[in-house]
């Protein structure tokens, strides 16, 4: 099991790959939000036995993770992460499903074992377009660009505090369960029964520092509202993003591209 | 320049638990003024910072500041005047990103956009920050944090620094560019501190609490020279005023 520090740290490093420079990083938040957001909602609309239908939709993520200058082998690594929790929700398919859906020449392949691979697919291009809108763009610009898209600000401020917390929590949580595991010794300590003050303790530790973090706030003259800059590029470039973008996307999934150029490449030889 | 006397008149805080953190203080700090609170933990500093800008109420008496009493009509202007940096920058640092976190206050005061920026800047260089204005809090070292901490207030155009424990666990280069730092400044200071030998290079004057009481309130040398008054207080002679631990020589500094 990963120890809670190693998972902050690869908070860090996706938060460090969003400060980088290049077309996708520089587009404005919102452009990257609806995209990635129509994308999705796109993938996921297909039919359980869709395959060879959503082979195209990998454009999306390679180009972008291509325009954007990403350390390839991380992100494929974070996509790799979630898999086995894709493998698991399809797992009983290929046991229920037996009915015969494609015969590859002497080998027929039942309808589960296709849906099996279709959710993989689906979880892989729609976690992999995630992973990038969050690499490209940080989490903290991806709350403003909800705000701004109508979220309302109590939901995207909570996010943001929840995100600035993280840290500071998580390493509270990471001191105590140090100290508590050198003190057992490699052993269980006191097993289970000691989790609970140690929860309890945090929360109280949780409350202290929300006390004092308004305190802060007051003195500054904090008296309910959030002030935030208003940056608005959404110009030519965002436009042109996510109109491109959607109408490939809608394109694809109204028009079955495969077969088209299927035909097209067998005509082509025969 | 009445603005920048603090008066405290006979202070009493009582918690809501029945603990008496401050019997009755009573001292006047006047414009300019660098001045140490120091005293055993438990002895009512913190408490009293509180009270500096008003987010505690006296149960008895009454703090003044630049000559305006405490009262919700005057607590706007009052937490202007008053910048207050605590001892745990995590706490004070809260907005995504360093700009937006010194940009609070001044947006907070309804100030226009330009303005904003140009006091966020002024306040990042002179804190020596100016490079770090696009960070997040989490991805700035200790040092730079308490920093950025000072900035978010004096991005306010404060006329009093209130100071819980600046130096406290900062490394020596750190704590060294923070005395540094202090030192330049020209508002009315108010430091709380266990480091003492900090206390000697920034205050020419310390006011000594115990339990809830100003033990002592004069020059900062004289009450470091008084054994006696030190060792009631659970309080030690700064170590710059110390003989040499292997030698036993005295540096005769003060």
């Amino acid at each position: 099991m990963r120890s809670i520090d190693g998972a902050v740290l690869d908070l860090k490093r996706l938060d460090l790959l969003a400060t980088g420079d290049s077309i996708i990083h520089r587009l404005d938040a919102r452009a990257k939000v609806v995209t990635t957001l129509f994308f999705i909602i796109v993938v996921v609309s297909y039919k359980r036995y869709a395959l060879a239908e959503l082979t195209p939709f990998l454009f999306f993520p390679v180009i972008t993770l291509a325009l954007s200058n990403l350390p390839i082998s991380y992100i494929l690594k974070k996509i790799a992460a979630i898999l086995p929790l894709a493998i698991f929700v399809g797992l009983f398919n290929p046991l229920f499903d037996r009915e015969t859906q494609v015969l590859l020449g002497p080998i027929s392949i039942s309808g589960g074992w296709i849906s099996l691979v279709s959710i993989m697919g689906r979880s892989a291009l729609t976690v992999g377009s995630a992973i990038i809108l969050i690499a490209t763009t940080g989490f903290i610009s991806i709350c403003h660009a909800l705000n701004r898209l109508g979220i309302p600000r109590v939901f995207t401020v909570q996010l943001l505090f929840l995100y600035r917390y993280i840290f500071v929590l998580t390493e509270e949580a990471a001191c105590t369960t140090r100290a508590r595991e050198l003190r057992s010794c490699g052993k269980k300590g006191l097993g289970f029964s000691s989790f609970g003050p140690l929860i309890g303790h945090l929360l109280i530790r949780t409350w202290a520092r929300a006390e004092r973090i308004h305190m802060a706030m007051v003195v500054r003259g904090f008296s309910g509202e959030f002030h935030s800059r208003q940056i608005n590029r959404f110009g030519g470039k965002e436009y042109l993003y996510v109109i491109g973008w959607s109408l490939v996307f809608i394109i694809l999934r109204t028009e079955d591209i495969t077969a088209i150029l299927g035909a097209a490449f067998t005509g082509f030889f025969s | 320049m009445s603005h920048h006397i603090v008066e405290v008149k006979n202070l009493k805080h009582v918690y809501a638990d029945g603990t008496i953190a401050l019997k009755d203080l009573s001292f006047t700090i006047h414009h300019g003024e660098s001045v140490a609170i120091i005293g055993a933990n438990g002895a009512g500093k913190s408490t009293l910072l509180l009270h500096l800008n008003g987010y505690l109420a006296p149960t008895v008496g009454e703090v003044r500041i630049g000559g305006f009493p405490l009262t919700p009509e005057t607590l706007p202007e009052i937490r202007r005047t008053v910048g207050m940096v605590f001892q745990d920058p995590d706490d004070q640092l809260f907005m995504p990103t360093v700009y937006e976190d010194v940009a609070f206050g001044p947006c907070n005061l309804g100030l226009p956009e330009e303005e904003v920026r140009q006091r966020v800047g002024e306040a990042l260089e002179k804190v020596g920050a100016g490079h770090l204005a696009q960070k997040p809090p989490y991805h700035l070292s200790g040092g730079e944090k308490k920093r950025v901490a000072i900035a978010t207030v004096l991005s306010m155009s404060p006329d009093i620094l209130v100071m819980d424990e600046p130096t406290n666990g900062l490394d020596p280069f750190s704590r060294r560019q923070l005395i540094g730092l202090l030192k330049d400044f020209h508002h009315t200071r108010i430091f709380t501190s266990h480091d003492l030998d900090m206390v000697i290079e920034l205050c020419e004057r310390t006011i000594v609490l115990h339990q809830g009481e100003v033990k002592a309130d004069g020059p900062t040398v004289a009450i470091f020279n008084n054994a006696q008054l030190l060792a009631e207080c659970r309080l030690e002679k700064p170590l710059s005023m110390q003989g040499c631990p292997i030698c036993g020589a005295s540096r005769n500094r003060l």
